[in-house]
């Protein structure tokens, strides 16, 4: 599949996509006319199908397709739901309205004739269709006018346009500017920038401690959190704002495989969403801790770290393998968590004092280079 | 133990006319035993406990009580005992020759007691007097250790007050007529409560008259009418076209209980012991007062004859109250009437129900059922004029005749030599056969059958089953046939499917019989429950299960059986077979569940009920196997046809599947780009059927499967009309499951 330019405007972008169904429909009711199977063109999104463009530092969609057919039991349902899906986000484009996919989930389920059927019976049935959908038609989600739900916050030295609403990111208290799940440029318009560097943090209560602390004051930052994985709008606003504001991006976890692969996704896309790896993507993030080896550098007490269950040892074998942590430094990381046999939280830091984090141990990191990418 | 128990019995025998003096003197004899007289008298019952022989334990007893015995002594009553034995030998040949034609009355039986019993009541001095060493009579002897006994328990307890004497009871002692019997105990037969009296009545008139009509040979029309009197009392009358019954016998057959011809022959029947009708017609006296009313003509020309007959309990003798000639528009046939005290019910062992078994289980019948209460008549006609061939009478095989039997059987004989009786009244017994087993209980060949000893006689016994003998002729047994059996089913049953298995005939203790199963499966007797229709949630199988448990026929020599279900060996060999394999739910230990009738049936010359109410057929091993493998048979079948429904649905669910979403497809593709609606719907429907099924090389199995729909739609539809309710929705409606996972994934259809 070839790559999306991620500078094409959304209005642009969406103006394609209400054509690209009506494109899809068509040529399926030619089928049908034709008595032959009717059927749909999905690219497989699974591990299989993904590669890692080593030169792009992104994980890409391959080119397998798979054909989902109407008149085949176990399809049957599902080309329906796409299609039913296509018909409700037509709707939505031509109205121009945008909705969440919960919303959407709503607007599509209805019972089937006089059966007892429901087109769709919970959103978890809706959510893939919508995702298949992308694919199929190489458009996002967004612009078929679909968001998700606000996650994550965001503070620091930045002013931004959002909706037309002007928001100074340096006057916003404890709570911080939650980050809307379409963050393109339609929408949002960055404007005075005096930050000199991103800073992701996984949890919010680590975003606190440094918002309270007001770390991104003294270190001239932005700081945002993702509530554990980074949301497709965090990942996008990232991947603007670097782009745009030329601003290095650095991101804090949990040294545990979960928190390595929230940093990998935000670097390089992750396997399901591969097709919009390209738009959101940030390759030059640079992974500041925590470093399975800051338990001795820091000399933090035994007490403080968890064991690593069964599932997190299965998690960073599967890492290990990933081509996108081939390199030495990564794969040392990793070998020594396992190594260690445990994992260390954020938080285990406070136990070198409250502040820690945000006088000792991010400023040491910063001053001395000391990460990862 | 043989030997004893002909002594005892043969004892009074002997005595004649002498019994009286016979017991005083065997009164005497006991009386020693008590304490005071032991040591006087303690060669006499040394004697006689010896000369009875064979039972040590007794003398033994004895020794035991009388502490002043010497060894000596003992020796010296030994020898005493050893001198009389053999004085007593040959009265006691003699005894047991005249004694042996009684063996089985039951009256010296029931004396014996009595007589023991007077000894050991009768005043202990009189022993004393008697001069006791003599004694040769061993008659008592094997209760006077007994009586002892009893006596002596009483003597060291406080005395009881004697309430009677044996004179003063024997006043009351006398016969019991059979028929006074069966009055009290009429549950026996089937008469205990109201709705089963009716039920009883009349299947036994109908026993009798397709008996009758199939002996004769003479296709059965029999008219089973049921008049309400009142709510508690009908007047049952049958009417059959068989052969008749010549006057003179009438009154015996109708009204006297145990007269029948069925009893003393070896022949496959439904009735077998001459009770039934007669036991109805006393049942109907008994709570209604009135008589039973027999018309019956034995042929064109003759007179029928109308008869009105009231049955003496007390003598078990018909008294005639009526005795017409009458015109009878019928060239021969009886018809039978009995007012009687019984409810109607429909439902589950209604009389409705068993006329409705009785036509499947005799597809040559013609069987009109007029039910009370204004209820239309029944009628099917036959389902075939064939009768069914006739049974074979035979003689006892061998393998399954006890000793007793054997005993009275030898007594009986014609036959001059034990030879030739082996032969003529075994069948199967062939000249080598016979002379294998004399040898085998060393026997003489040309000993009289008559004159042999019990010893022989169980030697003789035993022998038998050492001795390979061919299984009797099955030719005596005539089973309904697997053709039969499915048109039976096919005339009272509307159903889907119907299949039938007659095993090859077996032998359980020498007794041949041959089992048969029949299965109809779906269609009428679905839908008493729920819909037949594509329900999404459930599988076929599911759906069927909720019709509940399946309905069991149980037939024996094509007679229904009605209680006792879960008693009977056809019940076990039905739950004990795996229907699951075969496509059924079946919770553990329990008929299996769904719209299924299953019918098993035993014919044999002597069908083994557990009880004298006929209600259930005991557990033989070779019964319960033949049983088994002719359910597996019918499972086999009913399996591969519910797999092909199954596979039929399974199409049709597909269809439907891509028809419900076609409707949707329509509408979103409308919304997304310009369509002809008509035209894609036109096409999709089209698309639908071709993939699902038509074309492909499953043809055949899909239009069996519509023209099965068709049927039942119509059906559906008639049934509508009837009702004239046009609220129920008429068709089967086209869902499909939500749950695609139980189709097969990723399958591709073309």
């Amino acid at each position: 599949m070839t790559a999306r330019k991620s500078t094409r405007s959304l209005k642009a972008r969406g103006g394609d996509a209400a054509p690209k169904m009506a494109d899809l429909a068509a040529r399926v009711v030619k089928e049908i006319h034709a008595h032959r199977n009717p059927s749909l063109s999905i690219p497989v999104r699974t591990l299989a199908n993904v590669t890692f463009d080593r030169k792009k530092s992104i994980i890409e969609l391959g080119g397998q397709r798979q054909s989902r057919y109407l008149f085949n039991v176990g399809q049957a349902r599902k080309f329906m739901q796409t299609f039913l899906v296509a018909s409700a986000c037509k709707e939505l484009l031509d109205a121009g309205k945008t909705t969440s996919i919960r919303d959407l989930y709503y607007i599509t389920k209805h019972t089937i004739g006089d059966t007892r059927q429901n087109t769709f019976e919970e959103q978890e049935e809706s959510d893939p269709i919508i995702e298949d959908l992308e694919v199929t038609l190489d458009s996002l989600r967004e612009e078929m006018n679909l968001f998700a739900a606000n996650r994550g916050a965001m503070v620091g030295g930045l002013t931004l346009v959002d909706a037309g609403d002007t928001i100074d990111l340096r006057r916003l208290g404890s709570g911080g500017w939650s980050v809307p799940s379409i963050v393109e440029d339609n929408v949002i318009q960055f404007k005075k920038c005096d930050a000199e560097m991103i800073l992701l943090v996984e949890k919010d209560a680590v975003w606190r401690r440094l918002n309270e602390d007001k770390f991104w004051r003294k270190h001239k930052a932005i700081l945002l959190h993702g509530q554990g994985m980074a949301s497709r709008g965090v990942r996008r606003l990232l991947s603007r704002m670097v782009r745009e504001l030329k601003l290095p991006l650095y991101v804090l976890v949990d040294n545990d495989p979960w928190g390595f692969y929230i940093y990998s996704v935000v670097k390089q896309g992750s396997i399901n969403l591969a097709y919009e790896s390209v738009r959101m993507a940030v390759p030059e993030a640079r992974f500041l801790g925590l470093s399975s080896f800051d338990a001795e550098k820091y000399a933090l007490p035994g007490n403080v770290t968890i064991r690593l269950d069964e599932t997190d040892e299965k998690r960073a074998k599967q890492m290990l393998a990933y081509p996108w942590f081939h390199r030495k430094e990564w794969q040392k990381e990793l070998q020594h968590m396992m190594h260690r046999g445990v994992k260390l939280e954020l938080e285990a830091l406070s136990s070198k004092g409250i502040s820690f984090i945000s006088e000792e141990y991010l400023p040491g990191k910063l001053r001395d280079k000391q990460w990862l990418v | 133990m043989a030997i004893r128990i002909r002594r005892a019995t043969g004892a009074p025998v002997i005595l004649g006319g002498g019994a009286e003096s016979a017991a005083k003197r065997s009164t005497a004899k006991p009386a020693p035993k008590s304490k005071s007289a032991a040591p006087e008298s303690k060669a006499k019952p040394k004697p006689k406990s010896k000369s009875s022989a064979i039972a040590p334990a007794p003398g033994a007893k004895q020794a035991g009580v009388s502490k002043a015995q010497s060894k000596a002594e003992l020796a010296s009553k030994l020898a005493a005992a050893e001198k009389k034995s053999k004085r007593a030998a040959p009265t006691s040949r003699r005894a047991k020759r005249a004694a042996q034609p009684d063996l089985f009355a039951p009256e010296p039986a029931a004396s014996k007691p009595k007589r023991g019993a007077k000894p050991a009541t009768k005043s202990p001095r009189a022993q004393a007097t008697k001069p006791v060493a003599e004694e040769p009579e061993p008659l008592t002897a094997d209760f006077a250790p007994h009586d002892d006994g009893h006596a002596e328990a009483k003597g060291t307890a406080a005395a009881p007050r004697r309430r009677a004497t044996a004179e003063s009871m024997a006043g009351k002692q006398r016969e019991i007529s059979v028929s006074e019997f069966f009055m009290k105990n009429r549950h026996l037969l089937g008469f205990d409560s109201p709705v089963r009296a009716l039920l009883t009545t009349v299947k036994e008139a109908l026993d009798n008259s397709l008996d009758a009509c199939e002996e004769a040979g003479i296709l059965p029309t029999v008219r089973v009418e049921l008049v309400e009197l009142a709510e508690d009392r009908f007047r049952v009358i049958i009417e059959d076209n068989g052969p008749g019954i010549v006057k003179a016998q009438i009154p015996k057959v109708f009204g006297k209980l145990l007269y029948g011809s069925k009893f003393h022959r070896l022949r496959q029947s439904r009735g077998q012991q001459g009770i039934g009708i007669s036991a109805a017609g006393m049942y109907g006296q008994l709570t209604t007062g009135k008589p039973i009313v027999i018309t019956s003509k034995t042929g064109k020309g003759r007179p029928a004859h109308h008869f009105e007959i009231v049955i003496d309990a007390t003598r078990n003798t018909p008294n005639v109250i009526k005795d017409d000639e009458v015109d009878w528009p019928r060239d021969h046939g009886t018809r039978v009437e009995i007012e009687l005290q019984g409810i109607y019910k429909a439902g589950r062992r209604s009389v409705d129900e068993y006329v409705e078994q009785v036509r499947i289980a005799n597809p040559h019948a013609e069987i009109l059922y007029q039910p009370p209460k204004g209820r239309p008549l029944v009628h099917t006609p036959r389902a075939t004029n064939d009768l069914p061939r006739e049974p074979l009478e035979i003689k006892p095989h061998p393998y399954g005749v006890e000793l007793g039997m054997l005993q009275r059987i030898l007594q009986e004989t014609e036959a001059r030599s034990i030879l030739a009786a082996l032969q003529t009244e075994f069948s199967r017994v062939t000249p080598k056969v016979a002379e294998e087993i004399l040898a085998k209980a060393v026997i003489s060949p040309r000993a009289k059958p008559g004159a042999l000893k019990p010893g022989e006689v169980e030697r003789l016994h035993k022998a038998i089953p050492q001795v390979k003998i061919f299984a009797p002729p099955s030719a005596s047994v005539v089973p309904i046939g697997e053709d039969l059996i499915r048109k039976g089913l096919e005339r009272e049953i509307q159903a889907e499917f119907y299949t039938s298995a007659t095993r090859p005939p077996a032998v359980y203790r020498g007794n041949p019989f041959q089992v048969e199963a029949g299965l109809a499966y779906g269609g009428d007797l679905r839908g008493r429950i729920g819909d037949d229709d594509l329900s999404p949630e459930k599988t076929a199988r599911e759906a069927d299960a909720q019709q509940g448990p399946i309905t069991l026929l149980r037939l024996a020599n094509r007679v229904p059986l009605q209680y006792q279900q879960s008693s009977c060996a056809t019940f076990k060999g039905v739950i004990d077979t795996n229907w699951r394999g075969y496509g059924l739910v079946q919770p553990r230990g329990s008929l299996p569940q769904g719209p299924m009738v299953l019918l098993v049936h035993i014919a044999s010359v002597w069908v083994p009920f557990t009880s004298e109410s006929k209600e259930s057929v005991a557990h033989y091993p070779e019964i319960l196997k033949e049983i088994s493998l002719a359910l597996q048979e019918c499972g086999r079948r009913l399996g591969s046809f519910l797999r092909r429904r199954d596979a039929e649905r399974h199409d049709q669910r597909r269809r439907s599947i891509f028809e419900m979403y076609i409707g949707e497809l329509v509408d979103s593709l409308d919304k997304l780009t310009k369509v002809d609606r008509p035209a894609l719907q036109k096409d999709l429907l089209l698309l639908a059927h071709k993939h699902t099924g038509d074309g492909n090389e499953d043809v055949a199995l899909v239009v069996g499967a519509s023209k099965a729909v068709e049927k039942r739609d119509d059906e559906l539809s008639k049934k509508e009309q009837e009702k004239a309710a046009g609220t129920k929705k008429p068709k089967r409606r086209k869902t499909a499951s939500p749950q695609l996972e139980l189709l097969n994934d990723g399958e591709e259809i073309a």
